[in-house]
């Protein structure tokens, strides 16, 4: 009954959870079900990487960001799923003068299909793909960071994810490609490594790496994972600036995230997930948590026999 | 069977494939920027007489002496003919793109260029390890932190030496251009293309290079650790101009060589317009701070941890170009602000709080709009990018395009000296200082609230700019206020310290419009 694992991260000056609530796992819906839930998160860094250079500010404080999303994922087959998520976040810096900031934040929608599955030596290997697209729901400004709840760029992914298991152990790795727009800023000029006579910032695209493994069987996930993103261009944060949304954001983060079906009422399940950075640069060196409940609904009305069949 | 198979599965990758395509295609990242869409300049008038304008330092236009051109007959001057011709002959894409740059005009493309330097430098320094903080040191600019921060009164006074000194090198200029009439080259020689607009104006001495001969040695006074950038500009420009056929090569060195030593009489009066000590002292801070506390009012404290001392709390003593300091003290600086026990000071705190906890989105891009904080070429900066979009517009020759610059950044810069002055003076302090509740929606600047800068700043230049371009003077007076209420949005200063900003702001603007009205250009 594994039907949606969605983690959202809450990583860099915003929460970037527009690319991060995709579902990264190699597990699909079965055909006509519909999973849904909301979620919190929370996350906080006090130090962060101006460009390569760990400081603190002491006009900041600890930057925290909350999250509440509600996500979904529906199976139109059991190989061709779609997915959503929608996150409120909101901001606020611990010292200083700057007002946090509170919002709606993109809507992200997904497609993803099981292009191939094969049993390989007492295991199975499953190749996915997902594209993903995001956009700002509300006209939150992403030119006051790190205050910002995100971005404001529309972010068209692409994702390429192999899975295998074997028994009740798994390992899935993926590789995601994304492309952003440009965004729009309030004001008309702004300077990044020289001046720019425009209101108009061209954001450089990211590549993004997944990796996760660990125990997956009827009730239960638990998994370690590891994340890397890498904008792929831009540039660093000068002596003393503030941040720029056209920053060369890196991060490389660790954690774990679990799900449990609840063993009294299978639809119900509840996930939770732990993650902090390990390195990073342009972006604060956040550690968080967050935790969602889910309920599958089936539309279909014949009887399962195996609900299971999608994932192994 | 096999093949409708594979067909169905081409079709499962190949719509996904279009899709992302189309969608990449959408996410379009092609920027086109402002300021390279300028056409080339055209003036409507050569403004041939500007050698009678009345120069801001120079004693009169021939001070610095230009000498007479070489006869358009003699061999040197065919040579330099020639170094054209052979330009021209094998362009490259680059070389194109540079006269096309530099086509647009000299004042405007070097007030861009001084826009990025001071927006480079617009960084506060960070502090030391026992919480002091080092200041920037002109003979050491490479080292941190770099010489200058460019703040907002520093960047004035930058825009306005700039503007001031270009200005008096162009009336000179354009004396010896008048008394000399040596033609442009493609006027002496036919088979010279110009690829720029053509134009009656004499060429000798060039007004391009003495704009970067001027400015040129203005900007590495006033940002010391960019010479080498400032210098491959001086040097781009020149050629642009030679190779665009407007110039040879004895245009730009008398031109350039003028340029220079006007400048030499503008890093003079620098050296000796008390900037240099503006800076002040934590001992100077303590004097203005009991002063506040003897009228009975709640002085100042920076909110910055660690504190820093406020920024340049002695630039309101800094010599003035359009009122002297005796006028400035008694006619234009404003009256005490509110009581900070008064019902009226408390009534304004009400309302920025108000600000502070229910900005609308539209206020907020206001707010964003106007903020010109770190990192930005600062509010005078900005009143330089609305000037110049719209002196495009007006075909103005380059000499009257240095005119204008030059009353608007003498307006900004007394404009700084005023409110730096009442700054001080008053030593009032932030709303956020009096309630601990009002969070800002753009940095909080580290000195004194009343009066406005931005306030003060942007009524001088309404003020000039619609005496400049009268059909435009609703439109400046309306962003000024625009411009004065984003400080309230932003939840960063009180009404009266708006109000009270605009108020003065006019009054140095007047002073501008005074100067206007009488320099010979009118």
């Amino acid at each position: 009954m594994k039907k949606i694992f969605l983690i959202p991260i809450l990583i860099a000056f915003t929460s970037l959870a527009c690319l991060s609530q995709t579902d990264i796992d190699g597990i699909m819906m079965e055909k006509n079900a519909f999973c849904i839930g909301p979620m919190f998160g929370y996350s906080s860094w006090k130090n962060y990487w101006e460009g390569t250079l760990k400081r603190e500010n002491l006009n900041l404080g600890t930057l925290s960001t909350q999250m509440y999303s509600v996500m979904g994922n529906y199976g139109i087959t059991n190989k061709l799923n779609v997915l959503f998520g929608l996150p409120y976040v909101k901001t606020k810096a611990s010292a200083g003068q700057l007002n946090g900031q509170e919002g709606v934040q993109d809507l992200s929608l997904w497609v993803k299909w099981k292009a191939y599955s094969k049993k390989i030596a007492s295991g199975r290997l499953s190749l996915i793909a997902i594209g993903g697209y995001s956009f700002p729901i509300s006209d939150y400004t992403a030119d006051f960071l790190p205050m910002s709840i995100g971005l404001e760029s529309k972010n068209l992914s692409l994702r390429g994810m192999v899975d295998y298991q074997r028994g009740s152990w798994f390992g899935t790795v993926s590789g995601t490609y994304v492309v952003r727009s440009n965004v729009t800023l309030d004001r008309n000029s702004y300077y990044t490594t020289e001046m720019h006579y425009t209101n108009e910032v061209d954001m450089p695209d990211v590549a993004s790496f997944n990796i996760r493994a660990g125990y997956r069987d009827k009730g239960l996930i638990a998994e370690a994972v590891f994340d890397h993103w890498n904008t792929l261009g831009g540039f660093d944060i000068t002596r003393n600036n503030m941040p720029f949304p056209s920053n060369e954001m890196d991060i490389s983060r660790i954690g774990f995230n679990f799900k449990y079906d609840m063993p009294f009422h299978p639809q119900l399940s509840i996930t939770g997930n732990v993650m902090t950075t390990i390195s990073g640069r342009n972006v604060g060196q956040a550690t968080g948590y967050n935790a969602g409940i889910f309920y599958v609904i089936d539309f279909t009305k014949k009887k399962k026999t195996d609900a299971d069949d999608s994932k192994k | 069977m096999l093949t409708i198979q594979k067909n169905n599965n081409m079709k499962k990758i190949f719509i996904p494939i279009i899709l992302f395509t189309v969608l990449v295609n959408s996410c379009s990242k092609d920027i086109v920027e402002n300021n390279l869409e300028f056409p080339a300049l055209q003036p409507k008038s050569t403004d041939i007489n500007a050698g009678i304008w009345k120069p801001i330092l120079l004693t009169g236009p021939t001070e610095f002496p230009v000498a007479a051109p070489i006869a358009v007959t003699t061999p040197d001057y065919i040579a330099q003919i020639n170094e054209i011709k052979t330009w021209q002959a094998n362009l490259t894409k680059d070389e194109e793109a540079i006269v096309k740059y530099w086509s647009a005009g000299a004042v405007l493309r070097w007030n861009e260029i001084l826009r990025q330097l001071v927006a480079k430098h617009n960084l506060p320094p960070y502090q030391n390890p026992d919480g002091t903080y080092p200041v920037p040191n002109a003979n050491n600019p490479l080292a941190y932190p770099q010489f200058p921060f460019a703040n907002p009164p520093y960047a004035s006074r930058a825009y306005a030496y700039v503007a001031a000194a270009q200005y008096d090198a162009l009336v000179a200029a354009w004396h010896y251009k008048k008394l000399y009439n040596r033609p442009a080259p493609y006027v002496t020689d036919v088979t010279v293309n110009a690829l720029i607009p053509k134009t009656d104006l004499p060429s000798y001495p060039s007004e391009d290079a003495t704009v970067a001969g001027v400015v040129g040695e203005m900007m590495k006074l006033l940002f010391p650790g960019d010479q080498d950038f400032i210098q491959q500009k001086v040097e781009e420009h020149k050629k642009a101009r030679l190779i665009a056929g407007a110039n040879v090569r004895s245009d730009l060195d008398a031109g350039e060589a003028l340029g220079k030593a006007v400048a030499q009489k503008f890093v003079t009066r620098a050296r000796g317009d008390r900037a240099g000590t503006a800076g002040g002292s934590l001992t100077i801070q303590s004097l203005f701070e009991q002063d506040c506390i003897a009228r009975g009012e709640i002085p100042w404290i920076s909110q910055e941890n660690p504190k820093r001392p406020g920024m340049l709390m002695l630039f309101g003593r800094v010599k003035t170009w359009l009122f002297d300091s005796i006028t400035m003290v008694t006619t234009i600086r404003p009256p005490a602000p509110p009581s900070t026990s008064s019902q009226k000071f408390k009534d304004e705190l009400e309302e920025i709080r108000h600000f502070s906890t229910s900005i609308t989105p539209e206020q907020r891009a206001i707010a964003h709009f106007w903020a010109d904080g770190i990192s930005t070429p600062t509010p005078p900066g900005h009143w330089n990018a609305i000037a110049a979009e719209d002196f495009v517009k007006q075909n103005f020759s380059e000499v009257r395009w240095a005119r204008n610059m030059a009353l608007l950044n003498m307006a900004m810069m007394d404009a700084a000296i005023v409110c730096w002055d009442a700054k001080y003076v008053y030593f009032n302090p932030r709303p956020s200082q009096m309630n601990n509740t009002i969070k800002t929606v753009t940095g909080l600047p580290n000195f004194p609230s009343y009066t406005s800068g931005h306030s003060t700043f942007s009524a001088a230049a309404a003020t000039i700019l619609g005496h400049i371009i009268p059909s435009n003077a609703t439109k400046y007076t309306d962003m000024a206020k625009e411009a004065s209420l984003s400080r309230m949005y932003a939840a960063i200063h009180y009404r009266s310290d708006c109000e009270k900003g605009l108020e003065s702001g006019n009054k140095v603007g007047e002073y501008a419009k005074a100067r206007a009205r009488t320099d010979g250009a009118e």
